[in-house]
C-alpha cells in the first residue's frame, strides 16, 4: 500500500512533462558533451591561432601581413575565391533546378558526379589537372606551343579550386529545391510571368537561405583548399601563392608568428562570412516578427459585407 | 460560352488520363468538375488553364481557341490545391504579383490591392507572410492573388481540400456569395459529392478519364446517367438480382423485371428515401430489424437488417422517427416504392463499381 503511494506521488511530479521527453540527467549530459567536444576541438584550436598570432606584438602581426609576398598571397586567394564562387553558383543553380525539376536520362549520373570531389582526395584532384595540362601531360605540348600556361600558375588554381568547390552550391539547393517543388513557379506563370521572370521574382527567392549558405561554405572552402591547390600551384612565392600555401612556407621557415598571423587573417574571414550570414538571418527574422505584430483581424472568419464590394467585372 | 471543351483528350505517356471529353460552361457560372481521384478533372482543370496541353481536341476560352496560346497569355485566375503562395512574399506582394507583372503603375496596384484585401476580409494582415496565416486565410490569399489581374475564368483545385471541416462549411457558403457578387465564370475540382452538390450550378462528373454526366444538382441526383454517377451521388441502396418466373430476387425481396429472362442477372439502385417504414409489423410487406441508427443532424439513417441478411438502408426525419416510436433493434415492416434498375450482368462500369461476387448488396458510400 504504501509503495503504491510512493509511486503515484512519483509520478505525479513528472505528470506535466510529455511521455517523450528524456530525464533531467540525459538532457543535460548531452548538452555537455556538445558543448565540451565543441569547446575543446573547435574553439579552443581557434583561439589559440589568434593567440600565437600576437605572440610577438602587432607589430610583428601586422608587418606579417603587409609583407609584400602576403599581399600577393591575399590577393590571388579573393581573386580565386572571386572566380570559382560566382561559376559555382551558376552550376549549382543549373545542376539543382536540373535535378529537383525535371526527369531525364542521367539524372542519377549527374547527382552522383556532383559527390565526386568529396570523394576523391583533393591530392587526387590536383594531380589530375597535372597530367591533363602540366607539360607531361595531354594538352601541355599544345599548351606550352601556344605560350598558355595553366600548371604552375593562376589559371590551375582556379581549375582545381572549382573542382574541389564543386559540390558544395549544388547539395545545398537540390534537397530544398525538390521539397517546394513547382507550383510556386507553375502559380507565377498563371499570373502573367515569364520564364525569367518567374526565377528572379519566386524561384531564387525561395532558395535564397540555402544559396546563401553553400556560398557560405564554398567561399570556405575556395579560399582554404590546400591539397589540390598545392599539387597545381608550384609554389612561387610572391606569384602562385594562396593564403593556405603561404602559411604553410611561413611554418616551415620557422617563422610560426608570421605564419599565425596570416591562418588568424584566413580563420576571419570564414568567421565574417558566418557573421554575415547570422546577421541576414537576423533580419529576416525580425522581418517576419515584426509582420506578425500587425494586429489580428477583428470579427468573424469571413468577409463582413460581401454585397457593398464590387468589383470590376473583366 | 464562357469555356467549351471539344473532343479533348490527355495521355500521360500511354496512359490515357482524359478521354475524348466534350462540354461547356456559360459565362457567370459556377461548375464543379466532380470525381473520385484519378478521374481526370484535375488534368482537365490544368488543361483549360494552360498547365497542361491537351494530347487531342480543341478547347474555347470565350469563342478563342486557345491551345496553342501560353499560360501567361490565358487571362485565367488559379488556385492551387496548396495555394502555392509565394513564400517569400508578404500577403501584399502576393496579390500584387500579377499586377506588378502586368506593368500596373504603384498607385494603381496599391488601389486593386486594397480592394481584394476588403473583398476577402485579409484587412491588417498585408505584412504577414504565408506561414503566419491560418488555413482560410492562406486560400484567401490565394484566391484575391488569382483575382488581382481581372481574369476572364476562375479556376480553383480543390479549394477545400486542405482546411479544417469547419472552415470547409463556412468557405462553401462564402465561395458561392463571392461568386454571386463577381458573377465571374468558375470551374472548381473536388471529390466530394456533398460540396458539388451545394456550391454549383452545375456539374460535371468525370470517373476514370470519361466525363459520365453533366447537369444541375437536382439533374445528376434525380436522373443519374449511369450507375456510376448514381452510386457517387448521394446514398444509393444496390441489389443484384436474380430473374425467376419472371420476377428479379435478392433474398426475400421481389421486384419485378420486365424484359428480362429467367435466371439473368440484374442490378438495381434505389434511394433511402425509397424505404418505407412501419411500425406495425403487417403494415408492410417485408419484416426488418433496425440494426443501427446513425444521426445526422436534423436526417437520420437507419441499417435495417431482413431475416435472410440483407442490409438496407433508409432514412427519416428525426421527427418521423419520434412519431414512429422507432429505436435500435425495434422490428418494424418495410416496403421499397421505387427503383431503378441499374444495368445487365458484366457491364462494362467505372472502377468503384467492381464488388465481390458474393455479396448481392452494396450500400453507396457519401452521406
Amino acid at each position: 500500500m504504501a509503495g503504491y503511494v510512493k509511486s503515484k506521488r512519483l509520478g505525479s511530479t513528472t505528470a506535466s512533462k510529455r511521455g517523450t521527453e528524456e530525464s533531467v540527467f540525459v538532457k543535460w549530459l548531452l548538452i555537455c558533451v556538445a558543448l565540451l567536444f565543441a569547446v575543446v576541438f573547435l574553439l579552443l584550436p581557434l583561439a589559440n591561432v589568434f593567440v600565437q598570432a600576437f605572440s610577438k606584438g602587432l607589430k610583428v602581426y601586422i608587418s606579417a601581413l603587409t609583407h609584400e609576398d602576403s599581399r600577393a598571397a591575399i590577393r590571388l586567394t579573393l581573386l580565386v575565391a572571386a572566380i570559382s564562387v560566382p561559376l559555382n553558383v551558376v552550376f549549382g543553380l543549373a545542376a539543382a533546378w536540373a535535378i529537383a525539376k525535371f526527369d531525364f536520362r542521367g539524372k542519377s549520373l549527374l547527382n552522383t558526379l556532383i559527390d565526386l570531389p568529396f570523394s576523391v582526395s583533393p591530392v587526387v584532384a590536383g594531380l589530375m589537372y597535372v597530367l591533363l595540362f602540366g607539360l607531361q601531360g595531354h594538352f601541355g605540348r599544345w599548351l606550352d606551343e601556344h605560350n598558355i600556361k595553366i600548371i604552375f600558375a593562376v589559371p590551375g588554381i582556379i581549375l582545381a579550386t572549382l573542382f574541389v568547390t564543386f559540390p558544395f552550391v549544388a547539395r545545398e539547393l537540390i534537397p530544398i529545391m525538390q521539397s517546394t517543388g513547382s507550383e510556386q513557379e507553375q502559380a507565377a506563370l498563371t499570373l502573367g510571368a515569364s520564364g525569367w521572370q518567374t526565377f528572379w521574382r519566386v524561384t531564387l527567392p525561395s532558395v535564397k537561405w540555402a544559396l546563401i549558405y553553400g556560398v557560405i561554405l564554398c567561399n570556405a572552402r575556395a579560399m582554404g583548399e590546400f591539397g589540390a591547390v598545392s599539387v597545381v600551384s608550384g609554389h612561387i612565392t610572391g606569384e602562385t601563392d594562396t593564403m593556405p600555401l603561404r602559411v604553410e612556407k611561413l611554418y616551415n621557415e620557422y617563422q610560426s608568428a608570421a605564419a599565425f598571423a596570416v591562418a588568424s587573417l584566413l580563420a576571419m574571414l570564414a568567421l565574417l562570412t558566418l557573421i554575415i550570414k547570422t546577421v541576414l538571418e537576423w533580419k529576416q527574422a525580425r522581418e517576419y516578427e515584426r509582420a506578425q505584430r500587425n494586429p489580428e483581424p477583428r470579427g468573424p472568419l469571413l468577409p463582413p459585407s460581401l454585397q457593398t464590394t464590387r468589383l470590376e467585372r473583366p | 460560352m464562357s469555356i467549351e471543351l471539344k473532343n479533348v483528350s490527355k495521355n500521360f505517356g500511354n496512359v490515357p488520363a482524359v478521354n475524348r471529353v466534350n462540354f461547356s460552361v456559360r459565362e457567370g457560372e459556377l461548375v464543379a468538375l466532380l470525381g473520385p481521384s484519378g478521374g481526370g478533372k484535375t488534368t482537365v482543370l490544368r488543361m483549360i488553364s494552360g498547365l497542361e496541353t491537351p494530347t487531342d481536341g480543341d478547347i474555347f476560352i470565350r469563342g478563342e481557341r486557345i491551345n496553342d496560346l501560353k499560360v501567361q497569355k490565358r487571362n485565367i485566375g488559379f488556385v492551387f490545391q496548396n495555394y502555392a503562395l509565394f513564400q517569400n512574399m508578404n500577403v501584399f506582394k502576393n496579390i500584387a504579383f500579377g499586377l506588378k507583372i502586368k506593368k500596373w503603375r504603384p498607385g494603381k496596384i496599391k488601389n486593386r490591392v486594397a480592394e481584394l484585401v476588403r473583398l476577402l476580409g485579409l484587412e491588417g494582415l498585408e505584412k504577414r507572410y504565408p506561414h503566419q496565416l491560418s488555413g482560410g486565410q492562406r486560400q484567401r490569399v490565394a484566391i484575391a492573388r488569382a483575382l488581382a489581374p481581372k481574369p476572364s475564368v476562375l479556376l480553383l483545385d480543390e479549394p477545400f481540400g486542405a482546411v479544417g471541416a469547419k472552415i470547409r462549411q463556412e468557405l462553401r457558403e462564402w465561395l458561392v456569395r463571392l461568386h454571386h457578387d463577381l458573377n465571374l465564370t468558375t470551374l472548381f475540382v473536388t471529390h466530394d459529392q456533398e460540396e458539388a452538390m451545394e456550391v454549383s450550378n452545375r456539374i460535371v462528373i468525370f470517373s476514370r478519364g470519361y466525363l459520365e454526366q453533366i447537369g444541375t444538382p437536382r439533374e445528376v441526383y434525380e436522373q443519374p446517367a449511369n450507375e456510376f454517377v448514381a452510386r457517387f451521388i448521394g446514398v444509393m441502396n444496390v441489389l443484384e438480382l436474380t430473374v425467376e418466373k419472371g420476377v428479379g430476387r435478392a433474398g426475400e425481396l421481389v421486384f419485378p423485371t420486365p424484359g428480362y429472362a429467367d435466371n439473368e442477372k440484374v442490378r438495381i439502385g434505389f434511394r433511402p428515401f425509397a424505404v418505407q417504414i412501419s411500425p406495425d409489423l403487417n403494415h408492410y410487406r417485408y419484416q426488418a430489424i433496425i440494426r443501427q441508427t446513425y444521426f445526422l443532424g436534423v436526417m437520420l439513417r437507419l441499417e435495417l437488417q431482413l431475416p435472410s441478411g440483407l442490409l438496407l438502408r433508409s432514412r427519416m426525419t428525426k421527427e418521423e422517427y419520434a412519431a414512429l416510436a422507432l429505436y435500435d433493434g425495434r422490428k418494424v415492416s418495410l416496403q421499397i416504392r421505387n427503383y431503378r434498375i441499374l444495368a445487365k450482368e458484366h457491364e462494362p462500369l467505372g472502377p468503384e463499381l467492381t464488388m465481390p461476387e458474393k455479396t448481392s448488396l452494396y450500400i453507396g458510400e457519401g452521406i
